[in-house]
């Protein structure tokens, strides 16, 4: 089987470029690609129509509420929405109910996975017992079993002891940690940024400092360990400091950023918005604007959607009792598009961020348009504008800050090992 | 006719006009209460429910007395006891209380922003009797009429705010009120309680006592919560007193003709100093309470005649 990918814009997040092509795709795999005018035969041919043709995206972080809160979110539904937002790669997250810490969940999450989702699924499991932050999970087992990374989510292990133990663990076997970067003693019971917008609402809010305390912390504790650390969100300018210093110093560190703190600040929650309400809370327009340089510049490496499903009963509560969380697939790449609307970064830079980083980061071959990578694509519209209608996404949860918002980029199509994954309307 | 909302949710929406026009109204009541003269037909054939979330004794009585004294049925609920112990949700409370078309609801929840989610979600007026730390719309107003009652004028005074502003509701909504009709405004406050972006809010900021209350023409006292005194927010209650509780020699910084407020209750001894509290020469807080009735009769009156008007509106487009 094989298949023909005619008149492409072709993004290369590898190479760093964009150019005109055709991509020839065989046996699951990228066989070649084409930039003369020579095009071999091919069973199926698609014509781009001049639009781009990129690595799918690998979103590292997405929540799937299986087991436990299926209403909120299954892997069919999350996989259809993946699929629709072109991410080609979910990578997902063990605080679920009971958390993914056991091998045995993680191979029902495997099996579910499998069974239901159109696009690749690729687990984490939780670091410690039950994401308590007491005993490390059985990390041995749990990376066999298939878990490629290793953290309790939003939950911070406040034990440094534990913690350590942890880090040392993992890194003897050569487990990367993602850790979540709030001081949480500051942090605790806070829904938004202090500040004066915080004060205007009367909500409690937390000190953007506490962002860099945790990610100070966590740095120390690598260079004590060796250990290979991912900060799930860096989303405020003071942290960016320390970011630099311990890459430059040698560290096994990347960061990650959620595309609605690029696109979003603290004033969009507005009159109580809990739409609005993520975790960490929505940040000042100055700190937007130093993350968003951060990713141009690569120093912050992957940018992901942080998807996580609430259903209507969580979220339709006063602010500060409202689940956090924002459903994030299907709207991944057009809200990361604004920046490139923004003319802030370019769609090579972009990709490198949503596919090609995150991939490299897990050691999979997946995330670039060259000879022998997986046939995971996205073809895409990076103009097509649309008003977003939350009615019409796929997950179950439909709690996405970007209803009603004017939006540019569409996905016409999505493909995984070569096989189309996109859906007939 | 200036008055233009469906509900008094905060005072960050009124217009320095729409204050005006409810203080205006509400010095009329005030006169008519100290007569014995209140009009029993303004509000008749209306419906008030008072729904408190979180314990109020003045504040409910006040909105009782208010709506009653204008002849509206008046029901009190007591949140805590019923609903929310069943784990009703408040949207679901809300739905529930506007099956049974209340034209009044006066609410009060602990939570900054939860009487605006319940205003999205019934057909009649609501008033904010203070949510969380946001806004506490009637007690700025009613500070405001006893402000203009005592000092002839709401504009171009210089007025300190003092004591635990970071979760204080009233603090919001005066410093709201004050700035729209231009007066000059000093907050002073251990930097604990000081929220977060004040230097943003265009006023002057002090954390000494002597110092930000210079020749002032008001001192508005706030009340220091109790769960606030033990070591997390200041080190103790005395020291409290000592470095910010109001006593003579303190006032003695302001205007010789200054006017002392505050929102009750008081703590005597902890931000104010019993005798100063008493000076009829000084202190306006009998009046605040007097006012505030007053002022909570002027809100619904507006409101009614808004939704009256609505209402009509309606029909006559139906």
């Amino acid at each position: 089987m094989s298949t023909l990918f005619t008149n492409a814009r072709l993004i290369d997040p590898e190479a760093g470029t964009e150019r005109r092509g055709a991509l020839l795709v065989e046996g699951g795999h990228v066989k070649a690609v084409i930039e003369g005018t020579e095009l071999p035969e091919a069973r199926e041919v698609i014509d781009c129509r001049g639009k781009c043709l990129a690595p799918g995206i690998v979103d590292l972080g997405v929540k799937v509420s299986e087991p436990g809160e299926r209403h909120k979110e299954s892997f069919a539904s999350a996989g259809r929405a993946a699929a629709a937002g072109g991410v080609t790669t979910m990578v997902t997250r063990p605080d679920t109910s009971p958390a993914i810490d056991t091998p045995e969940t993680l191979e029902f999450v495997v099996r579910r996975a499998r069974e239901d989702s159109p696009v690749r699924v690729l687990p984490m499991a939780a670091l410690t017992k039950g994401r308590e932050g007491r005993e490390m999970t059985e990390i041995g087992f749990l990376k066999d079993a298939g878990a490629v990374a290793f953290t309790d989510c939003d939950r911070v292990v406040t034990d440094t002891k534990v913690y350590s133990r942890a880090l040392t663990y993992a890194h003897s076997l050569g487990a990367l940690v993602m850790g979540h970067v709030q001081e949480p003693g500051l942090s605790n019971g806070a829904c938004v940024t202090s500040g004066k917008f915080a004060s205007l609402r009367g909500l409690p809010g937390v000190s953007p400092m506490a962002e860099r305390m945790a990610l100070d912390r966590d740095i120390a504790l690598v260079e004590m360990t060796g250990a290979r650390y991912h900060a799930d969100q860096i989303t405020t300018a003071r942290a960016l400091p320390a970011l630099t210093r311990a890459k430059t110093n040698g560290l096994d560190i990347t960061a990650g950023v959620s595309v609605h703190h690029l696109t979003l600040n603290e004033l969009d929650v507005a009159d109580y918005r809990s739409f609005f309400k993520l975790k960490p809370p929505l940040r000042s327009e100055e700190d937007r604007e130093a993350a968003v340089e951060a990713l141009a510049s690569g120093l912050i490496d992957v940018l992901c959607s942080m998807h996580t499903p609430q259903d209507e009963e969580s979220k339709r509560l006063p602010f500060e009792e409202a689940a956090s969380g924002a459903v994030g697939l299907e709207t991944l790449l057009p809200a990361a598009l604004r920046l490139y609307h923004a003319e802030r970064i370019d769609l090579p830079a972009l990709f490198r961020a949503l596919s090609l980083n995150p991939s490299k980061r897990l050691g999979l071959e997946t995330g670039r348009l060259a000879a022998g990578a997986p046939a995971d694509l996205v073809w895409f519209d990076p103009d097509a504008p649309f008003v977003l209608d939350r009615a019409t996404l796929r997950s179950k949860s439909r709690n996405t800050p970007f209803d009603g918002a004017r939006l540019q980029g569409r996905v016409l199509g999505t493909w995984v090992a070569g096989r189309s994954v996109t859906e007939t309307a | 006719m200036t008055f233009r909302h469906r509900h008094l949710l905060g005072i960050e929406p009124l217009h320095p006009l729409e204050i005006t026009e409810l203080l205006d109204r509400a010095d009329h009541y005030a006169t008519l209460n100290r007569e014995g003269r209140a009009p029993r037909d303004v509000l008749a054939g209306l419906t008030q429910i008072n729904m408190f979330f979180e314990n109020s004794t003045r504040t409910q009585a006040s909105f009782e007395l208010a709506g009653k004294r204008l002849g509206a049925d008046v029901m009190n609920m007591a949140m805590q006891a019923s609903s929310l112990k069943k784990g009703e949700t408040l949207i679901d409370t809300a739905l529930t209380l506007n099956a049974m078309r209340p034209d009044l609801l006066v609410v009060r929840h602990p939570n900054s922003g939860a009487v605006d989610l319940l205003a999205q979600k019934v057909n009649c007026a609501v008033l904010n009797a203070g949510d969380g730390r946001h806004e506490h719309p009637t007690q700025a107003l009613l500070d405001a009429l006893t402000i203009r009652r005592a000092k002839g004028r709401l504009h171009r005074l210089s007025i300190a705010i003092c004591g635990d502003i970071a979760h204080s509701r009233v603090a919001r909504s005066n410093i709201m009120l004050l700035g729209k009709m231009e007066n000059r405004l000093r907050l002073i406050a251990p930097p604990t309680l000081m929220p977060s972006g004040v230097a943003e809010f265009g006023v002057e900021v002090f954390d000494d006592m002597e110092e930000g209350l210079k020749d002032v023409d008001v001192v508005m006292m706030l009340r220091l919560q109790k769960e606030r005194m033990d070591g997390g927010f200041i080190p103790s209650e005395r020291e409290y007193f000592h470095r910010y509780g109001l006593d003579a020699a303190k006032l003695a910084h302001a205007k010789d003709d200054a006017i002392v407020m505050h929102p009750g209750p008081m703590n005597r001894g902890v931000e104010i100093d019993g005798t100063i509290a008493d000076d009829i020469n000084r202190s306006v807080i009998q009046e605040q309470v007097e006012m505030g009735v007053a002022v909570r009769m002027a809100a619904m009156e507006l409101l009614a005649r808004n939704l009256r008007a609505e209402r009509t509106g309606t029909e006559a487009t139906a």
